[in-house]
């Protein structure tokens, strides 16, 4: 099927533009905030469910190019749509669809002036993220992702009045900027035989095995940085729960994927070659944000901090699968690289909509209570049932539990860790399969701090009195949670469908697919290499509980009865007991940080038995801050000092300044 | 065979186990007091003390959450899942690629993780402290059970656990070098992921040891009786497993229904001996500390790794 008129890439810069008029259109509404929740943000999320259209009908298509004639004169604007552009865009469209119809509910308390700001800068975001996902040159790829810096940093800042949110705002734009030099220069290695920058000559374009290194190791730390990538995530937990809830989600769940495309991008489509050690540092360097990622989520008491540190966790899931990619490429080894790209990719897009479902729903209790701290949320799951149960499937998602999502790209992680024995590497093949062990640590820790998560917030007592008058979210806000929380269980129940769709992205990238032998025994059982390696049947999975679930419900009632009581619990003889006496999220905290101590730089303060007030606080600091960043902050503050020195104001000094670097110019130009 | 005789076999292999999984509980607290001097109560006791609770009155607290009484339904579906699909008198069951060996590991970390947030429901200090541990003690077993797992998998190149044992069995009374390690790195695992001495006592309620206890303090009744019922599966199902991957021998294979006898006396005598066995290691080690659970555990993952460069040192 073939729509002549409008091929899809016409469509995305139709969407692109409804964005922009979008937004546009909403700093018209000055006096009432009633245009934009009403009909706007509805729109918008239209187009975003256009894109997701769009998305998929190009995933099966051959990749498709136009030209745009602006920008600068002689240097047009290159687009192209492949089938990794359209996964992206799937991904984006899908999860900001969920994102906007929430937003329609949500931002009906701000202000009309701040709301029409805000959604002229929420449109530029969605858009510039579209563009980096189409883009086909360097200039307008950069362009692109200067605009969603930049959208973002305006996002970040909305409660700007806040001394904590501009403090965040800065790092945020700070390391953005670091990282964009970092890409910067990648695309600089990289560039043409003519010294043009469009993708399409860099591909063409070969590189000694050095430059491949030096480009790939500049858009690791470019995209490392956008992505949140250890050593230099420190900006997300502070930039995530500035903003608020549904910019939250859309920076957790599509703005790290951008840095994952572009990693992807450079690495397996304008470079030719890859060298094993990428893969293993890629890994490395994965494991190790997995791992950081969740400890830290672990101890956190924020809701919000919680899940960004989480963010990090997935992020380094991610780039483990593109490690193993690019080790399995290195050495030629199509299906096994096919295997662990389609992991990748499908925990990118389960990340997006786990993440973004938790946001939305951390963004519902705090504007039901007002409240961001776990220790003084508690049991609203009988004040919000519905954000309670849709939580509890990004929940369940989150923590990689079956049959949902996150469970699936997980499980492709694990089966392409055990084929890496066939890896003609001898040390390597036996160092891969125990960092597995890592990796499954990870996970299993993530599902400990959900636990700790959502026990804390909806479960117990409420852990104060005001909690009582906490309401539900309402219909728009429903409406964007059930979609999320839908695409959770989809994407877990019907992984072969997934699958089948990567298989061009796949096929495009490392060049082969997985869809012949992932769909071998139907949709109904998953068989990513071969039948007799591995299969997993989630339907099947998911009906056998079920029916146990309702059988024995019936059994129970037929043969003995349903009689219920209601008493109070168990006080183990100490009546006195109040709500606040329950488990705080610092003390579900407690044993990570007993076990984990080296990771973190804790302070204590301990009562002395004698004292009147007995006063008790830890805090948890990140050793990176200390041991990297903040020397690294005093140093670039020596050497601005030093250049302070030939600073001095005058004028005549500074033009005698221009002309030694003029003469010193020309002396080399000649 | 035909497939109609296989998706029989296998619904009446899970039936068997669910029904017998309380029997075999029985067997071990009846070794454990023989082996405490004793008198004990009789093999049969777990059926008795499920029906005296299934014929109570449920009481829940005043704000239990329709979570807290949704679990030991949930608990006791993902447990007669797990028992369904490992292969415990013939490899041939036609379910069986539904879940490998790592969707076992995901139906166990589904059923924990619904039991600690029916823990933390009520919002008692005891229930909070029970998941909180629970949570932990599986964190850290987790990767140890993943590398057991791992070296099974990378000697019979699949996760199938049905494959897996077929591999396995075909070594007749011989076990890998490496699956020596990871024996008893299972063992481990077992005990820790089964609330079992030395990481919990299953017979406590002091405050300060429990894990699992204090998990399921708020529940009573029918409730209590799914929930016990369920750990009796779970406990017997991870045994199974284990005979499963280290004592495979005489497992029936793929269309021999002569060989289900003999293989159904063995399993039999296999679970007798593994019974006492387990009650004897209970009795003769002693709890540790909570903070000591990561050490055990370490210990575990540190064996499996070991079983697992086995395979690539000596290939095998």
């Amino acid at each position: 099927m073939r729509i002549a008129l409008f091929p899809p890439i016409d469509i995305v810069l139709i969407i692109i533009a409804c964005w922009l008029a979008l937004g546009l259109l909403s700093l018209f509404s000055q006096r009432s905030a009633t245009p934009v929740t009403r009909w706007v943000m509805p729109a918008s999320a239209l187009a975003s469910g256009a894109l997701l259209a769009a998305g998929l009908f190009a995933l099966a298509q051959p990749p498709e190019t136009a030209i745009l004639p602006l920008g600068l004169p002689g240097l047009p604007f290159h687009l192209r749509l492949d089938p990794l552009s359209a996964f992206f865009l799937v991904l984006e469209g899908g999860t900001s669809f969920g994102i906007s119809l929430y937003s329609a509910g949500y931002f009906q308390q701000r202000t009309p002036r701040q709301l029409g700001i805000l959604s002229l800068e929420y449109h530029l975001f969605l858009a510039s993220m579209a563009l980096i996902f189409v883009a086909d040159d360097a200039y307008l790829f950069m362009v692109a992702w200067e605009l969603m810096a930049l959208s973002s940093y305006f996002l970040v800042t909305t409660d700007h009045e806040i001394g904590e949110i501009r403090a965040a705002g800065y790092l945020y734009l700070l390391i953005a900027h670091i990282g964009a030099l970092g890409i910067l220069l990648c695309f600089g290695v990289l560039h043409g035989a003519h010294g043009d920058y469009t993708f399409d000559s860099m591909r063409a374009a070969t590189q000694t095995p050095f430059w491949a290194t030096v480009a790939f190791l500049l858009a690791l730390f470019g995209f490392g940085a956008k992505a949140g990538m250890l050593p230099l995530h420190v900006w997300l937990p502070e930039a995530h729960p500035a903003a608020p809830s549904p910019v939250s989600a859309l920076m957790s769940g599509v703005m790290l994927k951008t840095a994952i495309y572009g990693l992807l991008r450079v690495t397996f489509d304008l470079l030719h070659v890859q060298v094993w050690w990428w893969g293993a540092l890629t890994l490395g360097l994965g494991l190790l944000s997995a791992l950081f990622g969740v400890l830290f989520a672990a101890v956190q008491t924020d809701m919000k901090r919680l899940l960004a540190y989480s963010s990090i966790e997935n992020i380094g899931i991610i780039l483990v699968g593109i490690g193993l990619t690019i080790l399995f490429h290195a050495y030629d080894m199509g299906l096994l690289a096919a295997l662990a790209l389609a992991a990748t990719l499908y925990h990118a897009l389960n990340h997006a909509f786990f993440k973004g479902l938790l946001f939305l729903g951390t963004g519902s209790v705090l504007h039901a209570t007002g409240e961001r701290n776990l220790g003084r949320l508690g049991g609203l799951i009988h004040r919000m049932p519905w954000v309670a149960l849709l939580s509890l499937v990004g929940v369940l998602a989150m923590a990689g539990l079956p049959p949902l999502n996150g469970f699936v790209s997980e499980w492709l992680m694990l089966q392409a860790f055990l084929l890496t024995p066939s890896v003609p590497h001898a040390y390597l093949n036996m160092m891969v399969p125990i960092a597995a062990g890592a990796l499954v640590l990870a996970s299993a820790t993530a599902a400990y701090v959900l636990v700790k998560f959502y026990g804390v917030v909806f479960l117990g007592q409420p852990r104060e009195p005001r909690l009582g008058q906490a309401h539900d979210a309402g219909g728009w806000e429903r409406a964007g949670l059930a979609w999320l929380a839908l695409g959770c269980i989809l994407l877990g129940l019907f992984p072969v469908f997934v699958i089948i769709a990567l298989d061009n992205v796949t096929q495009s990238l490392v060049g082969q697919g997985l869809a012949a032998s992932a769909s071998a025994h139907g949709w109904f059982f998953l068989t990513p290499v071969s039948p007799a390696r591995a299969s997993y049947s989630p339907v099947f999975f998911l009906g056998v509980v079920l029916l146990v679930v309702v059988l024995t419900f019936l059994a129970v009632r037929r043969f003995y009865h349903g009689r219920l009581r209601r008493g109070a619990p168990w006080d183990c003889g100490f009546p006195a007991q109040t709500a606040r006496m329950q488990d705080t999220a610092e003390g579900f905290g407690q044993p990570i940080r007993q076990i984990f101590e080296p990771a973190f730089k804790m302070t204590r303060q301990l009562p002395s038995a004698f004292d009147e007030h007995p006063h008790y606080a830890v805090s948890v600091a990140d050793r990176f801050w200390h041991a990297l960043y903040a020397p690294t902050a005093r140093l670039a503050e020596r050497i601005s000092g030093l250049i302070g020195l030939i600073q001095h104001g005058r004028i005549h000094l500074y033009l005698l300044y221009s002309f030694g670097t003029l003469l010193l110019l020309l002396f080399f130009v000649r | 065979m035909t497939h109609t005789t296989g998706i029989l076999f296998q619904l009446a292999q899970s039936i068997g186990v669910v029904l017998l999984a309380p029997l075999w509980l029985g067997w071990v607290n009846q070794w454990r007091a023989w082996l405490q001097n004793r008198k004990g109560p009789g093999v049969l006791q777990p059926y008795r003390t499920m029906g005296k609770l299934f014929a109570k009155d449920a009481v829940l607290a005043h704000n239990a959450s329709p979570l807290f009484r949704a679990t030991p339904y949930i608990l006791f579906g993902c447990m007669w899942l797990a028992a369904a699909i490992v292969p415990i008198l013939a490899t041939d069951l036609p379910f069986a690629p539904a879940a490998d060996v790592i969707a076992l590991v995901g139906v166990f970390a589904l059923a924990r993780v619904f039991l600690s947030l029916a823990a933390m429901d009520v919002g008692t200090a005891f229930g909070s402290l029970g998941a909180r541990r629970e949570m932990l003690v599986a964190f850290l077993a987790e990767p140890a059970l993943l590398m057991v797992f791992f070296n099974a998998s990378l000697i019979s190149h699949s996760t199938s656990l049905t494959t897996i044992v077929g591999v396995l069995a075909h070594r007749q009374f011989a076990l890998y070098p490496g699956m020596a390690f990871s024996g008893v790195a299972f063992a481990m695992v077992l005990l820790a992921e089964n609330a079992r001495i030395p990481v919990d006592n299953p017979a406590t309620h002091l405050e300060l040891t429990m894990i699992h206890e204090a998990m399921i303090l708020e529940y009573s009744a029918r409730h209590l009786a799914l929930i016990e019922w369920a750990s009796a599966l779970k406990l017997l199902t991870y045994t199974t497993i284990g005979i499963a991957l280290f004592l495979p021998w005489g497992i029936a294979e793929a269309g021999d229904w002569g060989a289900l006898p003999l293989s159904l006396a063995l399993l039999a005598v296999k679970l007798c001996f593994l019974g006492a066995a387990l009650a004897g290691l209970e009795t003769l080690s002693a709890k540790v500390r909570i903070f000591r659970a990561p050490e055990f555990l370490g210990t575990a993952f540190l064996l499996g790794v070991l079983g697992m460069l086995n395979y690539f040192l000596i290939g095998a």
